[in-house]
């Protein structure tokens, strides 16, 4: 473990009763509805490992839904949430699975929201609450929910990844963290961009008429 | 390597608490004011004061239904003046196992320095609040000297029982409430090392063997005798009982016998109380 503050040591305020199977699996839900970017109205949640095997007498379940109804690991509805998410029309199945080479606290979200979106975010908890997303739709990334994040779905061509950086510098934000993956040379990209600060509207929408670029996702910081 | 001795000489080089050699040291690792950090642990302390109370008075039972109404229990008998141990180590007794229970209810507490090991440290800070007369700022400074002392352990050693065992996480709790216990009571510096080396020596090896991998047997219980060795180890040190290891190098050999512990007991519920015929039976039924 490597440096940490006085408030790693006493926190988080949660809801019991495990850091890592409840208040990290509420952490989970909530950044998968954050990728999703609407609220989800439907979904399996594939559950690996000691999910899988412990998950029930963690409140893994109830965890996982509250945070996909937009829940903080705090919030004491967590044990009722099932029951919210069949008011507010979410429905959604749960499943153990066999994940792969994964860590053990992992889940796999396959979520369709309200306006029609589909996504599909893999994500584990790895202790004392904190998470990292795995997955989405396929691409490989990181993202751990700790600074505000770009998710740009784009083409695999030279200066693609530049225009955006270029952006960036224009608008003072400063990248943290970079990772870019693809399908295959010249075909669809990924670039994950972990920023100090929030990136504000306008920029987003400049970067959205970018050539190249078929997708932008902003998530908030957790 | 950080070191909590490095703290004590500071504090007795300059005349100050440990808490205050630590706040000082937080405001520059986290650039904030010494208010906003009092705030934010003030935030800690609330919770935790909601979390007793809700524990004393909650019938709740956790999800397995192994756990809940035992803190009632305890607290009965202490207020009918029964108690064997004292009115004191009683109310201990009782408070921390209402934040353990409250835990494994799915009920709101504060992860100090986990949420297994939620119990220990509020039950001693407010034992002593209730028998003594203590400001909130003197609680507020005692949960800095705790959770500097879990920055310690948790860089040379680890808090968490999948990499240490329960000596990582009651143990440092019980260390962490130690220190805190001394410092809330007017000890020194010096003393709130020794109070913390004496809990964490008498945890060494605990292993973590949670029944069915669940946050229940047998943490919650050993929440309230990790919360009896902390004010054990607190009333040695404020009398002038030392220890001998001092408290990083006890530190040290936690981590050691963490990394020497199998896995099948190391919160895998592979081995200990979990694979006991009861533990078995307990897991076939709930799962």
């Amino acid at each position: 473990m490597g440096k940490s503050n006085v408030f790693d040591l006493l926190g988080p305020i949660m809801v019991g009763p495990s850091s890592s199977h409840t208040a990290g699996a509420v952490r989970l839900g909530a950044m998968a509805r954050r990728i999703l970017g609407e609220e989800p109205i439907q979904g399996t949640v594939l559950l690996h490992g000691s999910f899988a095997k412990t998950g029930k007498g963690h409140g893994t379940d109830l965890a996982l839904v509250a945070g996909l109804l937009g829940m903080a690991p705090d919030d004491e509805r967590i044990p009722t949430s099932l029951m919210i998410a069949k008011e507010c029309g979410l429905s959604l199945s749960f499943q153990t699975a066999d994940l792969g080479d994964v860590h053990p606290n992992t889940v796999k979200f396959d979520l369709l929201g309200k306006n029609g979106g589909h996504v599909v975010v893999v994500g584990s908890s790895i202790g004392g609450g904190s998470i990292v997303i795995r997955e989405i739709n396929d691409f490989h990334v990181e993202i751990r929910g700790d600074y505000p994040t770009l998710v740009i779905l784009h083409q695999d061509l030279p200066g693609v990844v530049a225009q955006v950086t270029l952006l960036l510098t224009t608008a003072q934000i400063n990248i943290a963290r970079m990772l870019v993956s693809r399908e295959k040379r010249g075909a669809r990209a990924l670039m994950i961009l972990e920023t100090d600060q929030k990136i504000d509207d306008a920029s987003l929408d400049l970067m959205r008429k970018l050539p190249r670029i078929y997708q932008v996702l902003a998530i908030e910081q957790l | 390597m950080s070191a909590y001795e490095d703290w004590v000489i500071e504090a007795e080089t300059k005349g100050l608490k440990i808490s205050e050699i630590i706040l000082q040291n937080q405001m520059e690792e986290l650039e904030q004011s010494e208010q906003v950090l009092f705030q934010r642990m003030n935030t800690n302390l609330k919770a935790m004061r909601e979390s007793v109370e809700a524990g004393l008075t909650s019938k709740r039972r956790s999800l397995s239904g192994l756990v809940g109404g035992d803190a009632e229990k305890v607290e009965e008998r202490r207020k009918r003046g029964e108690s064997l141990i004292g009115d004191q180590m009683s109310g201990a007794i009782a408070r921390a196992l209402a934040v353990a229970e409250v835990n494994a209810c799915m009920g709101k507490i504060v992860a100090a320095p986990t949420a297994g090991s939620c119990g220990v440290l509020p039950a001693v800070l407010f034992t002593i609040e209730a028998a003594r007369q203590v400001s909130e700022h003197e609680l507020l400074l005692a949960l800095f000297t705790a959770a500097g002392l879990g920055i310690i352990i948790a860089e040379r050693a680890s808090v968490s029982g999948a990499e240490g065992g329960c000596q990582a996480e009651i143990g440092s709790a019980a260390a962490m409430a130690a220190a805190a216990a001394v410092e809330l009571a007017g000890g020194s510096p010096r003393q709130t090392a020794d109070a913390a080396a004496i809990a964490m020596k008498s945890m060494l090896g605990l292993v973590c063997d949670p029944v069915a991998g669940l946050v229940e047997v047998p943490c919650v219980k050993r929440n309230a005798t990790g919360a009896m060795i902390a004010l054990v180890a607190a009333e040695m040190a404020l009398s002038g009982v030392e220890s001998a290891i001092p408290i990083d190098e006890v530190i040290d050999a936690m981590g050691n016998i963490g990394k020497q512990m199998p896995c099948a007991l190391k919160e895998t519920a592979q081995g200990g109380l979990a694979v006991t015929p009861t533990g078995r039976r307990i897991q076939v039924d709930f799962l």
